[in-house]
């Protein structure tokens, strides 16, 4: 059976052309250097979501008391370092867009997409290296524009992540004009870099598998990114004409969304949630993956149920496209829609319990090492569970009514995205650490970073639930205007309290890497004794990555296999019984 | 740390409150399955020296029983919440002898139209009071929700309601109050800078205060 398109010849590619500096690792067209990049940009940004979001727990614990620091910001955000209801408007905007378009999104897909897909293939990089570069920087330039929102005039962005029209059509209602439409082009740049990656991870997972690599031979990891990707190219393009839509009602006076002048107000929640759906799939998906193969490597088994697994990504892929009215229950649309995405979005949720008890099953009778990676990746299951089971309440329509806008939702998003998404790049990060920068991160700081950040994690998100049931409003700048939110208040001091710990502790996280990348233990090919491709090759990989085409002979959770002493075994290790692939042909 | 709802005082908040603790403790005992699961699992199969992890690929027996148990759950909930629903927010469910108001939405107050001593909305006779609500309990009520900038969001904890208001839309939201007192109105939807202090407030009074009420207002009315 032919696996590969295309004739890999990486000994020929591998020249040896002296690149510049600046063609090395700046304008690098190599997967490995671009993940890289990702990562790095994605960190800053992720620092920038955190503080945000200190800047919104302060206002919600310590009303009263100026912000440290505060008399930095402008008049126009915080005087006397008090924030201003409008810029905490803005602030809960730009926390929800920075941390899913600029953090979560590109640590997930830019950075494991580019890294691990050509190296778990086989592949000596991705289909279309110049196409990756290019697809870097424009995420890049949508980030720097991102950025730029917060100085101009009016402010930035402050109709919410979601950004409904009509608030945030037209400057009246908010006095915001060129923070929303900076905004919107962002959001429309970062699109189009990620419909370039897509159709890179697309094109290569399709052509450019090694010999022997067969489908059901790619590891999870691959899988949730090959379907993340296609995801990507189906819902961004939505996204990225709602934006234009938008921007177009803004600056040239159409009427999409205008109701005065034969427009639809809801219309803007139905094509940004059309997307919206699909992206929160897009964000937990690869972190699925990854887990997927982590958790096989630290238990020394297969992971439970391979295909089941791959059945499972593909079902949340395909049903992720109709369950989109659940975040419009109460929105005002034709109420009969408000039955049939509750059954789709009650039938979404089985694929995401096959996959957590998959996971228990791969634990199950194994012998498990609690490496750093290991104890994010069970951290994951142990939360993202609690993020699904809160989704039955909201799935239940009725419920919904009561829940829909509250803290109970912004804990579920935080239990899938924090608790979830972001466990699962420790896990990631730490686990591919030695192949990127040849060096381990210290295991020891891993081990009380992962502790205390579960630990305060769930002090700051678990008792969200709490308000939401209570009736606590989202985006509120101050509860204490409702008689029935003031007894509340304790509880978002502890909250804001806890919060302040959890960012303070990623110190750890990010000490541990900078440091680590001087200092820390150097790698061999294989620390993890794990049986995927890229631990057969140096750590660092080479420009090229394989030294000659790799050749696959089993799938990749061969771990405590019995036909081998050792308790791992590499995808590509030929032995005596194994028989070699069909030369690639048509 | 509680997950028990604040008291209630609308005749659907029943229904409602009854859904949501049948599904607390389903997912109660999922997640005590699964944590309780993977703390076990962690102890009892941690490495150790002279062991070895058991080569197992899967079940399809397992398989089954964990993909139809939460399906067949799932479609319970469902079922049930069906129901409840088309009760609540179904069209044709308002009932027809609801006593109807209109509310005006705006950034930042809610303007709610009474219908005044003739007993239709619509007429010369209408008064506007801003941000009170004044309705008689056990008497169901209809609000047309009429949003004149924004998207505002009509929320009153203690009667388990909420509705979007959209402008350009016709829409209403019904419901029945069981007990006398005051309760708040928050927004529920992110509508501008005053969002957070969109706050009113609904009177649920004794069919006789109600009436004492009107005929105060009317008289009120008149002498300006």
């Amino acid at each position: 059976m032919a696996t590969s398109a295309v004739s890999l010849e990486p000994a020929a590619h591998v020249e040896a052309h002296e690149l510049s500096f600046l063609r090395k690792y700046i304008f690098s067209t190599d997967h490995k250097i671009i993940g890289i990049q990702f990562l790095l940009m994605s960190f800053v940004f992720l620092l920038f979501g955190g503080l945000m979001a200190m800047m919104i727990r302060w206002q919600l614990g310590f009303p009263e008391r100026p912000l440290p620091a505060g008399q930095l910001l402008p008049e126009t955000m915080a005087p006397g370092g008090i924030l201003l209801p409008e810029f905490y408007n803005s602030l809960v905007t730009m926390h929800g867009t920075i941390m899913v378009f600029f953090a979560i999104m590109p640590l997930l897909v830019g950075v494991f997409g580019n890294y691990l897909i050509p190296l778990k293939l086989g592949a000596p990089d991705m289909a279309f290296p110049r196409l990756n570069m290019a697809s870097f920087w424009i995420a890049f330039s949508a980030g720097i524009l991102m950025m730029a929102g917060f100085f101009v005039e009016g402010g930035h962005a402050a109709a919410g992540w979601t950004a409904y029209a009509p608030l945030s059509a037209d400057p009246e209602w908010t006095g915001v004009s060129g923070g929303q439409q900076i905004w919107l082009l962002s959001i429309a740049i970062l699109g189009l870099a990620s419909i370039m990656g897509a159709l890179n991870y697309i094109t290569t997972v399709v052509n450019l598998r090694a010999p022997g690599m067969t489908w059901f031979r790619m590891p999870l990891s691959i899988w949730a990114l090959f379907v993340t990707a296609i995801l990507v190219l189906l819902a961004i393009p939505i996204l990225s004409g709602a934006a234009i839509m938008l921007f177009f009602d803004q600056t040239i006076g159409t009427h999409f969304f205008d109701w005065t002048d034969g427009g639809q107000v809801i219309l803007w929640q139905h094509l940004f949630w059309y997307f919206g759906h699909p992206e929160v799939y897009i964000l937990i998906l690869p972190a699925m993956g990854m887990v997927s193969d982590i958790i096989a490597n630290g238990s020394r088994k297969p992971v439970f149920g391979y295909h089941s697994m791959v059945f499972a990504l593909i079902s949340i892929s395909f049903l992720g496209w109709v369950v989109w009215g659940h975040h419009m229950f109460q929105s005002g649309m034709n109420p009969t829609l408000g039955m049939t995405f509750m059954i789709s979005t009650m039938i979404i949720a089985v694929p995401s319990a096959i996959k957590v008890f998959n996971w228990m099953g791969t634990m199950w009778r194994g012998n498990i090492r609690f490496h750093v990676p290991m104890l994010h990746s069970v951290g994951f299951v142990a939360m993202f569970v609690i993020g699904g089971l809160s989704g039955i309440f909201m799935a239940a329509t009725p419920v919904d009514i009561y829940i829909h806008d509250t803290y109970f939702i912004v804990a579920h998003i935080h239990y899938v995205l924090f608790g979830g998404s972001l466990f699962a790049i420790f896990a990631a990060v730490t686990y591919w650490y030695p192949k990127m920068f040849g060096r381990m991160m210290n295991s020891t700081v891993g081990k009380v970073h992962f502790w205390l950040t579960f630990l305060f994690y769930n002090m700051t998100f678990f008792p969200m639930h709490d308000l939401g049931i209570a009736g606590h409003m989202r985006r509120i700048y101050d509860p204490s205007q409702y008689e029935f939110l003031q007894p509340l208040a304790p509880l978002n001091r502890f909250i804001t309290v806890s919060a302040l710990l959890l960012f303070t502790v990623q110190i750890l996280f990010a000490a541990n890497f900078i440091m680590s990348w001087f200092k820390g233990k150097k790698a061999g090919e294989n620390p993890w004794e794990a049986n995927g491709l890229e631990w057969t090759v140096p750590s660092p990989p080479p420009h090229g990555n394989f030294a000659k085409v790799p050749t696959v002979y089993r799938g990749p959770y061969e771990y405590s296999s019995p036909l081998v002493e050792e308790d791992f075994l590499l995808q590509t290790r030929k032995l005596a019984s194994d028989v070699d692939p069909a030369a690639a042909g048509p | 740390m509680s997950w028990i709802l604040p008291p209630s005082a609308s005749t659907f908040a029943g229904e409602i409150d009854f859904l949501y603790y049948v599904i607390l403790v389903i997912t109660g005992i999922a997640f005590v399955v699964v944590e309780v699961g993977l703390l076990v699992f962690a102890i009892k199969y941690r490495a150790r020296p002279g062991r070895k992890a058991q080569y197992i690929e899967g079940s399809t027996k397992a398989e089954i029983i964990w993909t139809a148990v939460p399906a067949v759950t799932l479609v319970i909930i469902g079922l049930m919440s069906g129901g409840v629903w088309n009760h609540i927010k179904g069209r044709n469910s308002i009932p027809p002898n609801a006593i109807p108001y209109e509310v005006h939405v705006k950034q930042f107050e809610w303007n709610f139209t009474y219908r005044g001593p003739d007993g239709q909305l619509g007429t010369s006779d209408d008064f506007i009071v801003r941000n009170q609500l004044h309705i008689p309990v056990n008497r169901p009520v209809e609000l047309q929700l009429i949003a004149e900038d924004v998207i505002h969001s009509f929320f009153v904890p203690a009667f388990r309601v909420k509705q979007d208001a959209v402008p350009g839309m016709d829409i209403r939201v019904w419901f029945e109050a069981t007990k006398v007192g005051e309760y708040e109105i928050a927004c529920a939807e992110l509508c501008g800078l005053g969002h957070y202090r969109m706050r009113a407030r609904v009177f649920v009074h004794s069919a006789e205060d109600y009436q004492q009420w009107l005929s105060d207002r009317a008289a009120a009315a008149d002498e300006e």
